[in-house]
């Protein structure tokens, strides 16, 4: 059975989640989605997840018509900040620019005051950041989000939460899930390190579209495959329309 | 004699001003009073501050020239993750940008509701917010000394809200999954200030029938002016009532491509009145 890229994609997101336990694991974005909900039918069964609008779901498939959700709790948006402000949420948030030490940007590009390009704004990056573990997904992997420094920081990364001693005890940037590679942030002062490459991709690409120093070892891995279990429930189960495959097509 | 709150999108611009800070509920493009903010965009109140969790009804008001200054967490149509006129205001440096974490952004709103000059959080800490807006202050926690941002209570003049029923004196109820923050809104702005629009206004006794007694989270203590307006979301989502019309949201989106088709947008769907907007949309 073929693997494709976008399904190392899901098993390496639902890695970021593994440990968790029973908290609000919230992958944004379609593959990250699939990935928690791979995690969870699979190796870390007690996550609580939203169906993306105001409920927590219990089911398997990344997406459930209205009528065939299994809900759990009603989650408005306002109950959002009780997971996050408590220390229970994990979120994995995208990233229009990010850095070595995993500061996001997704409010603007340029000047913040008079920015080239205006994006969503701060949104939740800030409160996310300084009180729960977070990660991100990236799936277009480039020199242009991989930035020497980001124009606007909304999530802090690793440098600025040790400046801030107490404050920032509560920050860990725990995995960048990106459609090349995996990184984490294992190293003395908290920079970026390549952990594992996908199938098909060397550490020269890896290097080749990130625009600052990556921490890298002396034999990085590769990144895992799935298991014929996994393979069978992201099909058939979770993603049977293959969403995953069209936020990141198959390199071939 | 009870009193009726009843009164027109008109009767609600005539007690705006020019220079006030108003706050719009819903959330990106779900639940919008968008018929009192084409309302407003037709007016000639101008030189706004607008507080937001942005969507159509910030973009609107910015390509109308009615904003000043934008507040906000976010702005999104929800299926097209930019807001186009939002983003074609912040790029031609048109407008003051005020911005927050949604976490700060729900505090500030409390701190207006409860009437304390500020409440604290975490959230901020270390990050460009603090710079790019200089409201937002650090102060050492009186207990533990623990360094904590301040997040200052949002000064309103007035709130616009979209709930799916009400009674004539101001009750009212959202149907749908989420209240977002319409009722903390009612609750921040100053009595005289504080007004919806509804799909439908029943009588107080058939009201909480209409739903489930959770979703009755409007009370006539939060609200001074009630404006029938079915279809006033329109396009925004307003469930369950109609779900959000996506080809209208498109074209409202292109008309931020050039002057000349806002100018067209904006005569064919703004200039023209409520009432010829909802029979050229439900025709």
């Amino acid at each position: 059975m073929t693997v494709t890229r976008a399904e190392v994609c899901v098993v390496a997101v639902a890695e970021a989640f593994r440990g968790d336990g029973e908290i609000l694991a919230n992958p944004i974005g379609t593959i990250p989605m699939i990935g928690g909900r791979l995690a969870r039918a699979t190796f870390e069964p007690d996550l609580c997840m939203t169906d993306g609008e105001a409920a927590l779901v219990a089911n398997d498939a990344a997406t459930v018509a209205a009528g065939d959700r299994v809900v759990e709790y009603w989650n408005p948006y306002r109950s959002m900040f009780d997971w996050v402000w408590s220390g229970r949420r994990h979120v994995m948030m995208g990233a229009t620019q990010i850095d070595r030490f995993g500061n996001q940007n997704l409010a603007a590009v340029g000047d913040y005051a008079r920015p080239r390009v205006q994006l969503l704004g701060y949104r939740g990056a800030p409160g996310n950041t300084i009180n729960d573990p977070t990660s991100y997904w990236v799936p277009n992997h480039g020199p242009k989000v991989f930035v020497e420094a980001v124009d606007t920081v909304c999530g802090i990364g690793g440098d600025r939460a040790a400046a801030l001693g107490e404050g920032g005890r509560w920050v860990e940037i725990r995995r960048v899930v990106t459609n090349l590679a995996v990184f984490d942030f294992a190293t003395p002062d908290r920079r970026m390190r390549l952990a594992s490459v996908h199938p098909g991709v060397t550490v020269d690409d890896v290097v080749a579209a990130t625009g600052f120093d990556l921490a890298i070892g002396d034999d990085t891995p590769e990144s895992r495959l799935p298991t014929d279990e996994e393979l069978r429930l992201i099909r058939e189960v979770i993603d049977p329309e293959g969403a995953r495959e069209r936020e990141v097509p198959d390199p071939g | 004699m009870t009193a009726d709150k009843t009164m027109t999108p008109t009767d609600v611009v005539s007690r705006l001003r020019s220079g006030m800070t108003i706050a719009i509920g819903g959330w990106a493009s779900r639940r919008k009073p968008m018929a009192l903010v084409r309302a407003l965009a037709r007016s000639d109140v101008t030189d706004l501050t607008i507080v937001t969790h942005g969507g159509p009804d910030l973009g609107l008001l910015c390509a109308a020239g009615k904003v000043r200054r934008a507040v906000y967490a976010f702005v999104s149509l929800d299926t097209i993750p930019l807001e186009p006129h939002f983003r074609a205001a912040r790029q031609s440096g048109a407008i003051e940008d005020e911005p927050y974490d949604e976490g700060l952004f729900h505090l500030a709103l409390q701190a207006a509701a409860w009437r304390v000059p500020f409440l604290p959080s975490r959230a901020g800490l270390g990050s460009d917010l603090l710079r790019d807006n200089p409201k937002l202050a650090t102060f050492p926690s009186p207990v533990g000394g623990e360094e904590l941002v301040a997040v200052p209570a949002f000064e309103l003049d007035a709130a616009l809200c979209h709930l799916n029923r009400a009674d004539r004196r101001g009750n009212a109820m959202f149907l749908g999954p989420d209240i977002y923050w319409d009722d903390l809104m009612l609750q921040a702005a100053p009595t005289g200030g504080r007004f919806i629009s509804t799909e439908r206004i029943v009588a107080t006794a058939d009201l909480a029938a209409e739903g489930c007694i959770h979703q009755l989270r409007v009370s006539r203590m939060m609200v001074d002016g009630v404006v029938e307006a079915p279809g006033g979301a329109h396009p925004t989502l307003c469930d369950p009532d109609y779900p959000r019309d996506e080809e209208a949201q498109r074209s409202y989106a292109a008309s931020a491509r050039s002057p000349e088709a806002w100018a067209a947008f904006r005569a064919e769907w703004v200039d023209v009145g409520e009432d010829d907007y909802q029979r050229k949309v439900w025709s």
